[in-house]
């Protein structure tokens, strides 16, 4: 029972992870139809953003408050870049699809090296708060604080994307852009605007991932971003793109599929059967779970 | 800039093939035998002990230099594969690597861990490559656009995947799998007979050239340049874009195994790192970067591509880098930050590749000269 | 009367077909005038030419103006907001939102959206509210899509062939909406119904092979049962040209 317990969090934890990497990724693609490679740099903007504020930005440490600045100055990093690649570079190819994800397979590219170049290839203790490295007792299993605090912020974020969507006028923007973005311009809505906004949305929260996945796995390293988005891809896509809802119905699935799978079969069998789990859902629903609707 | 703007370019950047750009002068009686004269050049290369300094390290006919020349040639054959589906028939797979793999890896096994003779592992590895990439391609063709993509990156993770967990202690895992060449030809073996690698490495992109040529000439090819066009136009035609696109995909994972085999004995073993999506995600930069759609484009981008993956690492290294100050010096020496900032200037500036510039040279030479017509000098 | 609206030597390329070669009218500043022709003559792409919603791989030349004010390579959100309502073929209503959410993007921040006017003309989208418009049925997703444009004051309002695919009673109801609209508003319309046409239209222009092939009075045309039918029917009749119009086509006929 306890082992099930663990895996179940464990699993939940890196679902988490696949979620806060996925939304972000499913709202650019939804409305904007970039399937962005460059999401991956984000997280590793974020990771490193955090983990260099944690050392060199006052105020900012690896525990209690301090932490929390030096996340919050990782989020802001990797919002601030992921804005930057939509205006410089994404915008002026509007609508040209093709282009527009051959530039962020050059800047994913680009974008890991010039981290590998400033910080090195090899993997970097990450800063972390003391009591993320304890672990909880939850019904007779020993799970991993860093794990809880994913997926506590994972659920947060939800919520929060989903209250934006829901209520706001850009939350109502880019519901309406997800499903026909031509008929929104024709309301006489900016709807570039919108990408804008999707893209710091999306890069924060990679960006959220990248930080607190650093404190779950102890480490920062340049690839990090690069492995966990073929993940997120997979999640956005059995998801349905564009759907916030659906990432989170897809990344536990994804998540628990993977765990349980890995801990009873062979390691990497998991994985493999993640995506045996892709074409299934491609072959029988190819819209995703949750189809092109920015909500339910 | 204006280029980038003009709403004539169409969606995957399909530049004007090179061989119907109109040449002036002299040149255009010589050019039908331009290839042949390349691949004569290229075939006699290793007899010459030419020193190139910062070109290459050795004289030419160097093994070292002569194993940096066979990769890329067989790069630029790759490239010129990849370029079936993405060029020319206008199908962004981002698996294309697994195929690679599977020719890399299944020589590899086949001859080092079931030791059977190199032409059976060869034939098997290639036939095996092809039945894979016409099963896989059989449930991604499923889908299209950036769901096809997605689900061919997918395809290609579980390669990678295999490869890394080492199921049945085959692949040998992270540290990669030498090739036992106890059984191999005496010819191909050993750092003296490199030369020969090369040799093998300019037949098989000389067979891509080849059969991609006369594939995107046939009736067959022409279908494929309309499903790249507007896949609705051939469907009226009461044609099945499924089936096209399928042997598209069949051969193109056909011929990438092939080069897999090759590769397999220029480098001798087998690694990891030909399975990530990094690999396949160059092939992309490669075809964009010479000109999709075109003959040469491909081949070429293949090529300069592999060489500067390898010379920007010596080139980081050297001194003229190292004495920069380490703002620039340091990802200067990540050949992949060099290549990727390329990349994204090419898709912005030279949409058609070099290929494409080719022609954009042609023309803009045309318009200076038209300020003065005819001008007796 | 100066038009509204005038279309001038329009030519638009798509994907390297010539849809539309050389074409010629104005919208008259009150009333509807009705775009006609048969199927693929280019009367959406004129429309969609307009509004500015060409397609990437499609190339517009000519002169669009609405008085003095030139249309062409504006962004379609600016033409909209200067007073172009565009009411698209096949409706195109959000239908994963609500009747209320889909009337909320039209909304304009510094302008008093007219509830009054959509909710007296359209009662039942105020009582469909809360409904998400996907499970609306075809004519009340017709009503959703024309309120959505009167939710804000316009100077043209472009209608894309409004009562495709309803029932014969639903399509009375919003002939009856379009001929209340009209008394206040210009109308450019695309219309398949020759019954709706003739209860609404003032003027009409034709199309035929990418051309205007006539224009002038609408029911002057309906009158020549055989005009009408070599124009929009099965026989292939040679063009005729409206007075004012073949000096315009004449010019640039290649």
């Amino acid at each position: 029972m306890g082992t099930v317990i663990l895996l179940t969090l464990t699993g939940l934890g890196l679902a988490a992870l696949y979620f806060l990497v996925a939304s972000g990724l499913s709202l650019v693609f939804g409305l904007a139809d970039v399937l962005n490679f460059a999401h991956g740099l984000f997280l590793g903007v974020g990771a490193y953003a955090t983990w260099w504020a944690a050392g060199n930005l006052p105020g900012a440490g690896p525990d209690g408050f301090g932490f929390v600045l030096a996340v919050a100055f990782g989020v802001a990093a990797g919002t601030l870049v992921a804005v930057l690649v939509e205006l410089v570079l994404i915008r002026p190819l509007y609508s040209r699809t093709i282009e527009q994800v051959l530039v962020t397979v050059g800047l994913s590219l680009a974008g890991v090296a010039l981290l590998q170049a400033t910080w090195g290839a090899d993997a970097r203790p990450f800063p972390r708060p003391e009591w993320t490295r304890g672990v909880t007792g939850i019904l007779g299993a020993q799970v991993p604080n860093g794990g809880l605090l994913l997926i506590i912020a994972a659920v947060l974020v939800l919520g929060a994307l989903l209250a934006f969507l829901q209520w706001t006028r850009y939350g109502l923007v880019i519901r309406a852009g997800v499903e026909n973005r031509e008929m929104v311009t024709a309301l006489g809505i900016d709807v570039r605007k919108a990408f804008t906004l999707v893209f710091a949305i999306g890069g924060a929260a990679a960006a959220l991932a990248g930080a607190l996945g650093g404190v779950y796995f102890g480490t920062v390293s340049p690839g990090q971003g690069s492995s966990l988005l073929i993940f997120a891809f997979i999640v956005v896509v059995i998801g349905g793109m564009g759907s916030v809802l659906g990432s989170a119905y897809a990344a536990v699935a994804v998540g628990l599929l993977q765990q349980f799978v890995n801990y009873y079969g062979t390691s990497g069998l998991g994985d493999i059967c993640v995506v045996g789990l892709l074409a299934a859902v491609l072959l029988l629903r190819p819209q995703g779970i949750a189809g092109r609707v920015a909500t339910a | 800039m204006t280029e980038v703007k003009s709403p004539e370019v169409p969606a995957p950047p399909a530049a004007v093939p090179a061989e119907l750009t109109p040449q002036p002068g002299r040149w255009h009686r010589v050019r039908p035998y331009l290839p042949l004269v390349a691949l004569l050049v290229a075939a006699i290369l290793p007899y010459s002990t030419l020193q190139l300094p910062g070109i290459f390290e050795g004289p030419l006919n160097s093994p070292g230099t002569l194993q940096l020349l066979a990769i890329c040639l067989i790069f630029g054959g790759l490239a010129a594969g990849y370029d079936l589906l993405f060029g020319r028939t206008g199908m962004l797979s981002f698996g294309h690597a697994l195929y690679f793999a599977a020719g890399v890896y299944g020589t590899d096994i086949l001859v080092t861990r079931a030791g059977l003779p190199l032409w059976q592992a060869a034939l098997l590895t290639i036939t095996g490559g092809a039945i894979l990439a016409a099963l896989l391609g059989a449930v991604a063709l499923r889908t299209v656009g950036i769901a096809f993509a997605m689900v061919t990156l997918a395809f290609a993770q579980v390669g990678a995947i295999l490869v890394a967990r080492d199921f049945g202690g085959l692949t040998g895992g992270e540290e990669g799998l030498p090739l036992d060449v106890s059984g191999l030809p005496d010819a191909l073996v050993g750092v003296t007979n490199t030369v020969n690698l090369y040799w093998l490495a300019l037949a098989y992109l000389a067979v891509v050239v080849f059969v991609v040529h006369r594939v995107s000439g046939s009736p067959t090819g022409r279908v494929l340049a309309g499903l790249r066009d507007d896949e609705r136009r051939i469907g009226v035609l009461g044609l099945d874009p499924y089936r096209y696109k399928l042997v598209a995909f069949t051969l193109a994972g056909g011929l990438a195994a092939a080069g897999g085999v090759v590769y397999c004995l220029i480098v001798g073993g087998a690694s990891p790192h030909i399975t990530s999506s990094e690999l396949t995600l160059s092939l992309l930069v490669m075809v964009v970067l010479g000109g999709p759609g075109t003959r040469w484009g491909p081949v070429l981008g293949g090529i300069l591509y592999m060489y500067l993956d390898h010379r920007l690492t010596a080139f980081g290294t050297s001194d003229a880098v190292d004495s920069l100050p380490a703002v620039l010096s340091r990802p200067l020496s990540q050949p992949l930050f060099v290549l990727g900032t390329i990349f994204i200037l090419a898709v912005y500036f030279f949409p058609g590749g070099l290929a494409g510039l080719t022609s954009r040279l042609t023309l803009l030479r045309r318009s200076l000269r038209l300020p003065t017509p005819r001008s007796p000098r | 009367m100066e038009p509204v609206l005038t279309v001038e030597n329009l030519s638009v390329r798509i994907a390297g077909l010539h849809i539309l070669q050389g074409v010629s009218f104005p919208v008259a500043p009150t009333g509807v005038t009705v775009l006609l022709g048969r199927n693929g003559v280019g009367k959406t792409t004129t429309l969609r030419a307009i509004v500015g919603l060409t397609p990437r791989n499609g190339e517009v030349r000519g002169t669009i103006r609405m008085g003095a004010q030139s249309l062409l390579a504006r962004p379609t959100y600016r033409l909209v907001r200067s007073g172009l309502g565009y009411v698209p073929e096949d409706r195109c209503v959000f239908a994963g939102l609500t009747v209320a959410e889909n009337l909320r993007l039209a909304e304009r921040r510094g302008a008093e959206a007219a509830y009054d006017r959509v909710f007296a003309l359209f009662p039942e989208l105020e009582r469909r509210a809360r409904q998400r418009a996907g499970s609306l049925s075809g004519g009340q997703q017709q009503m959703l899509a024309i309120g959505r444009v009167l939710l804000n004051e316009n100077r043209l309002l472009l209608i894309d062939e409004p009562t495709k695919g309803l029932a014969p009673k639903v399509v009375t109801e919003v002939t009856e909406v379009l001929e209340r609209v009209a008394e206040s508003m210009p109308v450019l319309l695309v219309e398949q119904n020759l019954a709706v046409v003739r209860r609404l239209a003032k003027d009409a222009v034709v199309l035929a092979a990418g051309q205007v092939a006539w224009a002038g009075d609408a029911q002057e045309l309906l009158l020549e049962t055989a005009l009408t039918k070599s124009l929009l029917g099965v026989g292939t009749g040679e063009p005729h040209r409206g007075p004012e119009q073949a000096a315009a086509t004449g010019k640039d006929a290649n």
